[in-house]
């Protein structure tokens, strides 16, 4: 066998370069969360130390809460992001089956035009985007951003979903068929359920870029009312730049829900990538 | 947007249909039933406002009324010295952008996912979990969070590189026209890394273990075993996020805006084709929004982008061998 790789010395190596970059990584974030704990003197003087009786302070969090807008910024990127999961997991997962399941003759031009959307940032279309949300008065509401998080996660959700649906047993289909089983019972009572593992990867796909974005809540829907997190966030801290302790809280909260849905979904999340790329 | 969004870039685009799949002709009803929700959101909502950006780039507003100028925003986009300006800036600031992303993204993410994939590592999920955290997060999370690391104010940094005698080493780094692209730009390095790892790492472990046990027959092992058998391997991978992440820089946004704001301080030094849309169809403290403008910016980033997809997809992944196990 290879020595090289089974040599305690190199592994030990291996393991003090990954160590450090883990720490690279997590550093950053852990020093935001640990500080936003601190009374303002410690987040100055001792900025590398844990919180401890003396320096033990909430009053960036009672800043932040006694704002009380928090709360329902949470609630609006929960409503955009539900909402447009749900659309794209639906209307996905209908026209991925029409392309898995039906030869018809516009089968590849569809697959084309598709990935036109993959390649092409929406956001090149904003301008345009924009004079229409303000036509059909859906500029500062949830379902101007939904419809926008819709169209955007569409296309790789029809292709990943596709490809999984192929490998449904056909024969399975059309034993149903024999039965007199509709194709809509087909679609929402065989094929979806079997495909669920594939449903949930598109899901944290399409979650965390709708999740984090800043562009469209800015362009499509400042209002107070509509601010997601991610906006609501950005105009918060711009708005108290000077008051540490809420700035240190502002950014804990923003980043405490998504740390809790990355360590439940991490392994679901890291599969679906992986999945993907040796294919 | 992440780059999350264009993962499926690389796969083979005719034929979606099984090759069992069932004929058309009594189900045509159906199929349009399945298709219509997605290809009207997609259309009426993308594919129709894409265009039509493409398409407000040709017009201009002269007192409320919109009237066709045929090329002249882009004559003066490129011509006229207070649009060309900042074209170029923001275009050579992109391309910096791009290249130092090329130049540590891909190596870095090379190395860790060598490392992980060595064959009985401990600690291997717990490492990924953690190198891939900083994706997960906000641009503004990321952002305002180096932005306090780095700050004189707080001292962190000076106060890290205090402890190991460099304190002279120090600057406001995010604040300096010469060094705040550069800063920005392995901020989103840090950030974006766990793509490139998750999708290498990936590609090694679909190696097969007859490729490497033959290898090693011939006696390459270690690093001479990485570089003549597995990197050759993975090239498309390293194709693939390169290119990934050429259309996630050149529309980038969110992390600059946070950072330094809409006007791309200090002195435009950080201001990337995203920001400079942004300003321009938008408006800010120095200039009222133009939204024709802003199109025909939006039409240059499309040219852009559409020559860097075609040059991959026509020019470099044709190229690469791919080899079939």
């Amino acid at each position: 066998m290879d020595r090289s790789r089974s040599s305690p010395l190199g592994r030990g190596l291996v393991h003090v370069a990954l160590l450090a970059y883990t720490a690279l990584c997590l550093a950053p974030v852990l020093l935001v969360v640990v500080n936003s704990f601190k009374s303002r003197r410690a987040i100055f003087a001792a900025p590398l130390t844990w919180p401890d009786a003396s320096s033990f302070d909430l009053v960036g969090y009672r800043t932040v809460l006694g704002q009380g807008v928090f709360l329902n910024y949470f609630i609006n990127s929960m409503i955009v992001t539900v909402g447009s999961i749900a659309a794209v997991l639906l209307f996905g997962a209908m026209a991925a089956f029409a392309l898995s399941e039906y030869r018809f003759r516009l089968n590849t031009a569809l697959g084309l035009f598709l990935a036109l959307g993959i390649m092409v940032p929406i956001r090149l279309g904003t301008v345009s985007i924009l004079q229409m949300m303000v036509a059909a008065r859906l500029v500062d509401t949830h379902l101007g951003l939904i419809l926008i998080y819709t169209a955007q996660g569409l296309p790789v959700a029809v292709f990943i979903l596709s490809e999984f649906m192929q490998g449904v047993s056909k024969d399975l289909k059309d034993a149903g068929r024999i039965d007199g089983l509709g194709e809509y019972t087909i679609f929402f009572r065989l094929v979806l359920p079997l495909v669920r593992p594939a449903l949930a990867t598109v899901a944290v796909f399409t979650m965390v870029p709708i999740w984090n974005d800043l562009w469209f809540p800015l362009i499509v829907a400042p209002g107070e009312a509509t601010r997601t997190v991610t906006l609501g966030a950005q105009s918060f801290i711009g708005q108290f730049v000077t008051n540490w302790n809420a700035v240190l809280a502002a950014l804990t909260l923003a980043i405490l829900p998504v740390l809790a849905l990355y360590l439940a979904f991490s392994r679901q999340l890291i599969r679906g990538i992986t999945a993907g790329a040796v294919k | 947007m992440t780059d999350v969004d264009h993962l499926a870039l690389d796969a083979p685009l005719p034929a979606l249909a099984a090759p069992g799949a069932a004929p058309a002709r009594r189900h045509r009803l159906h199929i349009a039933v399945f298709l219509a929700p997605a290809l009207l959101v997609y259309t009426a909502v993308m594919i129709v406002p894409l265009f039509d950006t493409l398409r407000l780039a040709l017009y201009t507003r002269v007192d409320g009324v919109s009237a066709f100028v045929g090329l002249a925003n882009f004559r003066a986009l490129f011509g006229e010295p207070r649009w060309s300006e900042h074209l170029w800036s923001a275009l050579g600031n992109n391309l910096v952008f791009f290249l130092i992303h090329m130049l540590l993204q891909n190596p870095i993410g090379v190395a860790l996912a060598a490392m992980l994939s060595l064959p009985r590592l401990r600690g291997g999920a717990f490492y990924r979990t953690a190198f891939f955290l900083p994706t997960m997060l906000s641009f503004v999370i990321v952002g305002f969070t180096w932005k306090l690391i780095l700050s004189p104010i707080w001292g962190v940094t000076p106060m890290l590189l205090g402890a190991v005698g460099l304190k002279g080493w120090f600057h406001p780094w995010l604040g300096q026209e010469s060094s705040a692209l550069i800063t920005l730009a392995l901020i989103s390095v840090w950030q974006y890394v766990g793509i490139p790892m998750m999708l290498i790492y990936a590609a090694l472990l679909g190696i097969p273990d007859e490729v490497v046990e033959a290898a090693e027959l011939d006696g390459i092992t270690g690093f001479s075993q990485f570089l003549k058998i597995k990197l050759p391997l993975i090239w498309p991978t390293i194709g693939i996020c390169s290119i990934l992440t050429f259309v996630g820089n050149f529309n980038a946004f969110d992390l600059i805006y946070t950072v330094q704001g809409a006007l791309a301080g200090p002195n435009f030094s950080t201001d990337i084709l995203g920001t400079f849309l942004f300003r321009t169809f938008f408006g800010n403290q120095l200039q009222l929004g133009d939204p024709n403008m802003g199109a025909a910016i939006a039409t240059v980033m499309f040219a852009i982008i559409l020559v860097g997809v075609s040059v991959y997809l026509f020019g470099i992944q044709r190229r690469m061998r791919r080899y079939q196990f």
